[in-house]
């Protein structure tokens, strides 16, 4: 069990002068199951290169518990990646299929046999090792593929997006199953994905990077409740936070022909008279008429309990995207013109120049 | 019904092809037999108008990348199966969608490594497979390939006048890093390689087809020996005094003989001005292969290249033939020594082996039997000797049928209740054999 360090770890690949991981700092705690989140080319698959060995630190160190490990070669970081190789070997018993790469390493038999069983335990796979895969179901081997990886012991997980080639509907299924194991064996875990729904599902913390530099770091909730910038505010969610620049006015920011109220200091740091709002889907109340935003319905998705509603407004002269959460029995239909107001404690501003955050962080429940 | 192939060599006899069937219930009589290694996803062969392809089954995304990334590496002259199409928008009759598949050419002669013994896998054989899988590991690498999944199962096998030339099978995890790899990259390759050859061997061992004198660890120790080796030679930096500068020649020289070219090499000299330093930059495998291909048009694996080209310039030294412009002698060689050797061969007898490995084994044979009978066979007498003594007896290799081998996939992703399947195997206590 350790803890990993990043410490202004960079990675600038020859030939390139902008890093592609800019010194990031992130502290992964004993036993967590951390999550690097991003787009297409954020860093993210480096970041996880770069603390299994695979990639080059420019600069900067990287720490797995306390020994620095940045110039030690992957097979000696004591870390797994984890489903890269999923073949079982059809004659050799479930017990072989997950102990030979002790046998390699040298293991003595009697640790061998210990840690099977021990991970056999841990999958539910005790009654089975004498058997041979061809014995066992589709959820079995895979176990035992999983199993490979646990017998090894690693001070930490490394993952990167293993259910990218899984459908669906499996995807759902086994990322409920992966994150329970690791709560289970209690292994350090960093976990990279491009799907924000596998970070806020899985992850303890999630670190979401954009153009190789770390923008937050924190609880689901965190990241949900209170994103740091507009990428992170954009990023997290699906649907997406309806976000767009408007006017600063005394008491908020103007919402089409009413007022989303925010703290008056909060707006007084903003630069320039104007001021991004951030709205998430469910926290838009639907009107017929009156104060607020005008939103000409362009169709609804209807998901059963509720559905999604889709619609555009015009701030400023600029056509803005609308998505609200809707009941889905009673809702507005396409071509109905509605006006939206957001939820008073909801309300989310960023700086509209640096994208920072400019309403105070939502405070977590006691006890959280 | 809806389908959808792409293709850059487009064969509308793929048209044909039951896809609204899922792959594992296709009739009998399209699948042909060919052995195959050890997969995650379900792979089988068919037979179109004049050759044969594997089709794979895999999601859409997987099915493009990898089809894009062989593409790649044959734009890099790396040996590998050659992609034909991705097919997608599969639907069953009943409306189902089906998963999407990648077709590529099954490579003529080759042979996956469970093919390449008829009892048990030979303590030899063995190390020149693992010798080949190096070889093909360096040259991947040299092209900056990350393969993530270097295995005997992602490799076919071709003779190559008595060792084995590499193909690379299933690129799925590879990845092209256009700055090339770093050390550890190399390093985590080689290590999984290390790990998937000996859970091979042990496989093997374990359903008793391995020879009892392969020691599984040790032979997949191997490759990591062997690729550095062969790593060294390739890249690493020599420094001499000025006065020993025939060394570069020298250098080139050992790259040659392990058929590689260089394509760049940079020479310096140090600060004091004292001492040259060289260090190949590019480097490109198939010298001999280029050279044979120069000569005579005879496309060959390397070893078979090398063999073919010994023969050549001894038969250039020989009949006052030193004279004569290499070229010239190379195509008198073609018309009087080899190609009567391929004519020769009897109709039925030409799917045993490639022409190039015909002759070298006919080479072999003439001197067995001069050794036998101590005197030097004429080659007409050893040809004869040759078809009817060996050849006749060998099994066709071209697209390999038989054995039929136990293959195993796994269902990505499938972790549902456990319910132990009927028909398991004896139960014995797995101590004994972990």
């Amino acid at each position: 069990m350790a803890t990993v360090t990043f410490d202004k770890a960079t990675r600038i690949y020859p030939g390139s002068t902008k890093p592609a991981v800019d010194a990031i700092d992130i502290e992964v705690a004993d036993g967590e199951f951390l999550v690097l989140v991003g787009p297409s080319g954020c860093g993210k698959s480096t970041t996880l290169r770069m603390l299994a060995g695979l990639e080059e630190v420019n600069d900067g160190h990287i720490y797995i518990g306390d020994r620095d490990v940045t110039d030690v070669p992957p097979k000696d970081r004591d870390i797994a990646m984890v489903f890269q190789n999923y073949a079982l070997y059809p004659h050799m018993t479930v017990a072989e299929n997950m102990g030979f790469a002790l046998k390699i390493q040298g293991v003595n038999k009697e640790e061998r046999a210990q840690r099977v069983l021990e991970a056999a335990q841990l999958l539910d796979l005790e009654p089975y090792l004498g058997r041979k895969p061809k014995a066992l179901s589709g959820g079995q081997r895979q176990r035992v593929a999983m199993g490979r990886a646990i017998v090894r012991q690693p001070q930490v997980f490394l993952m990167d997006e293993p259910l990218s080639n899984l459908d669906a509907k499996l995807r759902v299924q086994t990322r409920t199953q992966i994150a329970s194991l690791q709560r289970r064996l209690g292994v350090t875990t960093v976990y990279v994905t491009h799907d924000q729904t596998e970070a806020l599902t899985m992850g303890d913390r999630i670190a979401v990077l954009k153009d190789g530099v770390l923008q937050q770091v924190g609880t689901p909730r965190d990241l949900y409740e209170s994103p740091s910038n507009v990428f992170v505010a954009g990023f997290i969610g699906s649907p997406a936070m309806n976000l767009f620049t408007t006017k600063i006015v005394s008491d908020g920011l103007q919402f089409g022909t009413g007022v989303a109220k925010v703290d008056r200091d909060v707006v007084a740091s903003a630069t320039g008279g104007t001021a991004t709002v951030g709205i998430r889907p469910e926290d838009l109340q639907i009107k017929s008429s009156g104060e607020g935003l005008p939103v000409e319905v362009d169709v609804v998705e209807e998901l059963g309990a509720d559905g999604y509603l889709y619609g555009h407004a015009e701030v400023d002269g600029q056509r803005v995207d609308i998505v609200a959460r809707v009941d889905g029995r009673k809702h507005p239909n396409a071509g109905e013109k509605i006006v939206v107001t957001p939820v008073p404690q909801h309300v989310h501003a960023f700086d509209s120049e640096s994208g920072e955050r400019l309403t105070k962080p939502v405070s977590a429940p006691a006890g959280v | 019904m809806a389908l959808s192939i792409t293709s850059a060599i487009p064969d509308p006899d793929l048209l044909d092809l039951p896809w609204n069937l899922p792959l594992d219930l296709w009739p009998e009589s399209t699948i042909v037999a060919l052995p195959k290694g050890i997969s995650r996803h379900l792979v089988r062969f068919v037979n179109l108008a004049g050759y044969v392809v594997a089709i794979k089954e895999t999601t859409a995304e997987l099915a493009r990348q990898e089809y894009d990334m062989l593409r790649s590496l044959q734009r890099l002259e790396i040996p590998c199966v050659e992609p034909v199409a991705v097919v997608t928008d599969r639907v069953a009759e009943d409306g189902e969608a089906l998963a999407p598949a990648l077709v590529t050419r099954h490579l003529r002669f080759s042979l996956p490594y469970r093919a390449l013994y008829s009892q048990a896998l030979r303590p030899d054989t063995a190390t020149r497979l693992v010798d080949a899988l190096a070889v093909l590991l360096a040259r991947l690498h040299i092209g900056g390939f990350f393969w993530g999944d270097v295995s005997l199962s992602n490799t076919l096998f071709r003779r190559d006048a008595g060792a084995f030339a590499a193909y690379l099978v299933d690129a799925e995890t590879g990845k092209l890093y256009d700055q090339g790899l770093s050390t550890g990259q190399r390093e985590n390759d080689l290590e999984i390689g290390r790990v998937n050859i000996a859970g091979e061997l042990l496989d093997l061992q374990a359903g008793g087809r391995l020879d009892e004198d392969v020691d599984p660890v040790a032979v997949a120790d191997g490759i990591v020996a062997a690729y550095r080796q062969l790593w060294t030679t390739l890249t690493e930096t020599e420094t001499f005094p000025e006065a020993e500068r025939w060394r570069i020649a020298k250098r080139v020289e050992r790259l040659n003989d392990l058929g590689f070219d260089i394509e760049e090499l940079s020479i310096s000299r140090t600060e004091d001005g004292a001492k040259v330093v060289i260090q190949p930059k590019v480097v490109d495998a198939g010298h001999h292969s280029r050279r044979l291909l120069r000569l005579t048009g005879l496309d060959a694996g390397e070893n078979q290249a090398r063999r073919l080209l010994n023969d050549l310039d001894a038969y250039r030294a020989t009949g006052g033939r030193e004279a004569l412009d290499e070229e010239q002698v190379a195509h008198e060689w073609l018309a009087k020594v080899f190609e009567p050797v391929v004519r020769a061969i009897p109709r039925e007898l030409r799917g045993k082996l490639e022409p190039a490995e015909v002759f070298h084994q006919l080479l072999e044979h003439r001197w067995y039997l001069s050794q036998k009978e101590g005197r030097s066979v004429p080659l007409a007498e050893a040809l004869t000797a040759y078809i009817e003594d060996v050849l006749r007896h060998r099994r066709d290799e071209i697209t390999m049928v038989n054995p039929p081998t136990a293959t195993l996939t796994v269902p990505v992703g499938v972790i549902g209740p456990s319910s132990p399947l009927p028909g398991a195997d004896d139960e014995e206590d797995w101590r004994a054999k972990v």
